[in-house]
């Protein structure tokens, strides 16, 4: 199945200096690793450990999540247009695996 | 009002109390959306379509809508084009009875008929993520639309048993869906508000359940809450519920995919 399992949502254009807001969501099940299946076995942690925003290349937010964060983590923050760059999102899980999504902010 | 052992003894006091204290609301007030029940975090949740986990799937049914599948390799757009055109209004009509068949559709059941029927494809189990997907993308066209189904004609019978189904005692706690959603909407059960038990906002984000869910799955819990016998996804005795809950709700404006507690 093509799935989408990011959705982001940023301006395209911003002006030079402008703080631009940024919300992003990432869909995984943040399995916490404390709950066990129908026949009482331990279901293995698999939590998004690290995400991390780079824009033009320098890293702009770090989040360290824990298990306690929801399934399908989101997050809302703010940065500042200082040229025209690529941000790009990364997100990766206890399985090691990466998700990743880029998008261009144009600075006028 | 029927106490019971399950819904803890602090729930009866309390709701004993709130009686004396409170108006009692008239059981004929208007259906209001889940949502109204919900705090003010969560309706904007559900408002903003990036921080609504549910425009997740909505997103998966934008692309499963494209896809070419089954043995004619035609895809949902192939006979229905744009869905933000074609399907606007649609989950409002439904459930709706199918006229090839006789029988009381839903939009899942009316999704997986398409599959079997036009595109010789296998029908899709209930709660898989791509059933889901399809139900809310379908049913996301229709956001902010007025809910109004036809219950005359041959959807007279199915709405009559979904009424009787409504007002029915069943299970160990011998409860009737009126007896929380009619005569106590508004009032607390343990840590929630009780809902008018309108199925507008539906697929929807449930948090308990991390994920989302059909309407059927929330029946089920509800069935379960009352200790009685939990009928199958898609069954008969849900569709014509599903079909009096949604004539109750006349004029609720579909939000799916909505975010319930």
């Amino acid at each position: 199945m093509a799935r989408a399992p990011v959705r982001i949502s940023m301006p395209d254009e911003a002006k030079k200096g402008e703080i631009v807001d940024i919300k992003a969501i990432l869909r995984h099940p943040m399995e916490t690793g404390y709950r066990v299946d129908n026949v009482g076995k331990k279901i293995p942690r698999n939590i998004v450990t690290d995400m991390t925003v780079t824009y033009g290349g320098v890293e702009v937010m770090r989040w360290k999540l824990q298990p306690g964060v929801a399934a399908n983590p989101f997050i809302g923050f703010s940065t500042v247009a200082i040229e025209t760059g690529e941000l790009v999102f990364t997100w990766t899980d206890d399985t090691g695996q990466v998700f990743r999504e880029s998008r261009m902010l144009t600075v006028t | 009002m029927q106490c019971s052992r399950f819904l803890v003894s602090g729930f009866c006091g309390v709701a004993g109390l709130m009686g004396v204290l409170l108006p009692v609301l008239a059981a004929d007030q208007t259906v209001r959306p889940g949502s109204f029940y919900m705090s003010k975090n969560l309706q904007a949740l559900q408002a903003d379509d990036i921080a609504n986990p549910g425009m997740l799937w909505v997103s998966d049914g934008e692309s499963l809508w494209k896809q070419p599948v089954g043995r004619t390799q035609k895809s949902c757009a192939s006979c229905h084009d744009a869905a933000d055109v074609t399907m606007k209004g649609v989950a409002a009509r439904y459930p709706a009875v199918d006229a090839e068949s006789g029988e009381l559709f839903n939009l899942e059941k009316r999704i997986n008929t398409c599959r079997t029927r036009h595109q010789g494809a296998e029908a899709l189990a209930y709660e898989t993520d791509e059933l889901l997907a399809l139900t809310a993308y379908v049913a996301h066209q229709s956001r902010g639309e007025r809910v109004k189904v036809h219950i005359d004609g041959p959807a007279a019978p199915f709405y009559e048993a979904g009424r009787k189904r409504f007002y029915t005692r069943v299970g160990q706690l011998n409860l009737s869906c009126a007896q929380c959603h009619e005569a106590n909407a508004g009032r607390r059960l343990r840590g929630d508000t009780i809902s008018d038990g309108v199925g507008s906002g539906w697929p929807a984000y449930r948090l308990e359940w991390q994920t989302l869910g059909s309407l059927h799955r929330r029946l089920r819990a509800c069935s379960l809450g009352v200790r009685a016998r939990q009928f199958d996804f898609g069954s008969p005795e849900y569709l014509s519920l599903e079909l009096y809950l949604a004539k109750r709700a006349e004029g609720v404006r579909v939000e799916a995919p909505a975010v319930r507690r």
